[in-house]
């Protein structure tokens, strides 16, 4: 306890400096207005800070990226509400509800509710990091190549195999991210891999660039080959955004808890973040109300649980980020790489050895996530001005933006090169149904694949039974199989079932 | 656009055979039996399975056409856009050192905007504006070493 008292006043030190408290502050109103602006995500949004961050001590790097996401996945409901267009993928779920509710001119209680209840959210999901990570940590230590290797090739697998319409294109996404990890001279034997006699290969692909090309750059042409008619926004009161709100918690305060802590549990599963959890809380809100047939119709039940899920599900991610290193969304991917760079390598020996730089990032959580109660009041009130905002401006503006936060990185225009060819490759894979964020879960993770797979091969000279010795090593290798195998599995047996019934039927 | 799968599949394939040929070639460690084509290779067999199912799915997909242009390439309007974004960045990457940051920002941001229906009278100042603060916020504050090119000489 002295410890933890000790290391939460260190942390405080960290982060209650005026330069620290500006980067969230400024990272604050950038994640509004991001999440606000149709076609800009709260992983645009990430992207675009990186090549910032960059420049930045740890703390207030980590500071800015946790402050933008929260605010951009909070603001995503904004034009949801007002134009029928999700801000960001997190608010799709929930978004013709809220449309609904503007057309019955409730939408300021719908944008009301979206916000407290993702404040809400966003802290019992920091609550649960708070509690989990340190925790978690501990038995982390224990962990032995074999552990690392299964967790990784579980914490992958999940991200193939939840929430992608087309396993087989997810898979292929993730394999291509892993080869291009491979580029380099960065693996085990230490030999140039893939560099075609080019010294900028050497270094392997930087991953800002190719983070910036395949989320900004991309979304950029999206943008371009726009076809549909302009957005329409409906005019409704955005004042009284507090109304009723206090009898709306009382009313849902189950809906809340449970849409809290599910979103957690599905932020820390790897590759289904904030998105996953808003589409299946909002289900679940449904299954479990009592009136379900109000639902669709402009009910707010449905946001309450899910607008708290997709808030918490932002902090579940950190859990396997910070402990293991393994990112549980594409916003904790591009973090990750972050905090690599700073020199906070992420895993448990951060948190014997650096705590206070821990608590820090649990405290700018906690900051963050009450400073939305007030900045996201006035994004509302100022909406109609936001959602104004000419986006034939502003996109060649993000592409210039990109382009020199890609040269920035390495002050090379290879960086730009990378860029363009990723942002062009992941706009055409994205047009034909392959998934980007499994190929950036492959990218961030694959030396540590490698480099976990073959030490633990070497060590088991041959004999894969030792990939199954230690206790925790066998169990994660067995769970991780059966994930493996689930799908397969299920297919055989519905053929099986269904072979058997048609078996019956006479003629 | 839309490519069928059977297409993209075969690309894949392709992509994978060309990474076990580059591999081959690579050294062992002595005594042991991973060298730096273990990892690799098995992603590139991997991946030739995973074509091989794209492929098959994409020829009993019958419906499917090889090719299917999207809207926007039919449209003469966004396939500029398109061409200007992938253009002006490929110019970039080619020109950068020699023409300069300043310069190419303001060429690729008017094209850019004129493209899609900023006011023409607005083109020109948006286009400075938001290319000297760029400037600034990385030349200055980040000390960024963005090229001077053409205007070298004026350096400030």
């Amino acid at each position: 306890m002295p410890d933890l008292i000790h290391n939460a006043l260190l942390a405080a030190q960290l982060v209650f400096q005026p330069q620290v408290l500006l980067v969230i502050l400024a990272s604050a109103v950038f994640g509004m207005a991001v999440g606000a602006i149709p076609g800009l995500t709260a992983t645009m949004a990430t992207a675009l800070l990186v090549p910032i961050t960059f420049f930045m001590d740890p703390i207030p790097a980590i500071a800015a990226i946790v402050t933008a996401t929260a605010m951009a996945i909070f603001s995503g409901d904004i034009p949801g509400a007002l134009l029928r267009i999700p801000g960001t993928p997190a608010s799709a779920a929930y978004t013709d509800e809220a449309y609904a509710m503007t057309l019955k001119g409730r939408g300021h209680q719908a944008l009301g509710a979206g916000l407290v209840f993702s404040a809400i959210g966003g802290l019992i999901g920091t609550a649960v990091l708070i509690v989990g990570a340190p925790a978690l940590a501990e038995v982390a230590l224990k962990f032995s190549s074999f552990e690392y290797f299964w967790l990784v090739v579980l914490g992958l697998s999940a991200a193939v195999f939840i929430g992608s319409a087309n396993v087989v294109k997810a898979l292929i996404m993730l394999i291509l991210g892993l080869l291009v990890a491979c580029v380099g001279l960065d693996n085990p034997a230490g030999y140039p891999r893939f560099t075609l006699g080019n010294a900028e290969l050497m270094g392997g692909i930087s991953l800002i660039p190719v983070m910036v090309g395949m989320f900004a750059v991309s979304e950029v042409l999206r943008f371009c080959v726009d076809t549909d008619p302009p957005l329409r926004m409906v005019q409704g009161r955005l004042s009284g955004v507090f109304e009723g709100i206090g009898a709306t918690a009382r009313r849902y305060k189950m809906g809340i808890l449970r849409g809290s802590l599910f979103g957690t549990v599905i932020g820390i599963q790897p590759g289904a973040g904030a998105d996953m959890a808003s589409w299946l809380s909002y289900a679940m809100s449904k299954r479990f109300s009592r009136e379900p047939e109000k639902f669709g119709t402009g009910h707010i039940e449905g946001i309450v649980e899910s607008g708290a899920a997709n808030n918490s599900a932002l902090a579940g991610a950190w859990i396997p980020a910070l402990v293991f290193g393994i990112p549980g969304d594409s916003i904790t991917a591009i973090a990750i790489g972050v905090l690599y760079m700073k020199g906070l390598n992420p895993g448990p020996s951060l948190f014997l050895n650096n705590p206070q730089n821990i608590y820090a990032i649990f405290l700018v959580f906690i900051l963050a996530n009450l400073i939305m109660v007030p900045l996201g009041w006035a994004a509302i009130r100022l909406s109609a001005n936001i959602l104004r905002v000419p986006r034939n401006i502003l996109m060649p503006v993000i592409l210039v933006f990109c382009v020199v936060g890609s040269f920035a990185i390495n002050n090379t225009v290879f960086g730009v090169l990378l860029m363009l060819v990723f942002g062009v490759a992941a706009f055409l894979l994205e047009e034909n149904g392959f998934p980007v964020a499994p190929a950036i879960l492959g990218l961030v993770l694959g030396s540590m694949l490698e480099e976990t797979f073959v030490t633990s091969m070497i060590k088991a000279d041959g004999d894969p039974l030792v990939f199954f010795e230690r206790p925790i090593s066998a169990t994660l290798g067995v769970v991780t199989i059966t994930v493996l195998l689930w799908p397969v599995g299920s297919a055989l047996w519905r053929r099986w079932r269904l072979g058997r019934r048609d078996g019956r039927v006479p003629g | 656009m839309k490519v069928n799968d059977a297409l993209s599949g075969a690309l894949l394939a392709l992509l994978a055979l060309v990474v076990l040929f580059a591999v081959k070639d690579y050294p062992t460690i002595p005594g042991q039996d991973i060298g730096p084509a273990a990892f690799p290779s098995l992603l590139a067999g991997l991946l030739l399975v995973c074509s091989a199912v794209l492929v098959v799915r994409g020829l009993q997909d019958r419906r499917a056409a090889w090719v299917s242009p999207g809207a926007w390439l039919r449209s003469p309007r966004h396939l500029l856009n398109v061409g200007l974004v992938v253009g002006g960045l490929a110019l970039y990457v080619a020109a950068s050192d020699t023409v300069g940051f300043i310069p190419l920002s303001l060429l690729i941001l008017s094209a850019l905007f004129l493209a899609l229906d900023v006011r023409p009278l607005l083109v020109l100042p948006v286009a400075l504006v938001a290319t000297l603060v760029i400037h600034f916020v990385f030349y200055k504050l980040l000390r960024v070493p963005l090229p001077w090119g053409w205007l070298q000489g004026i350096a400030w």
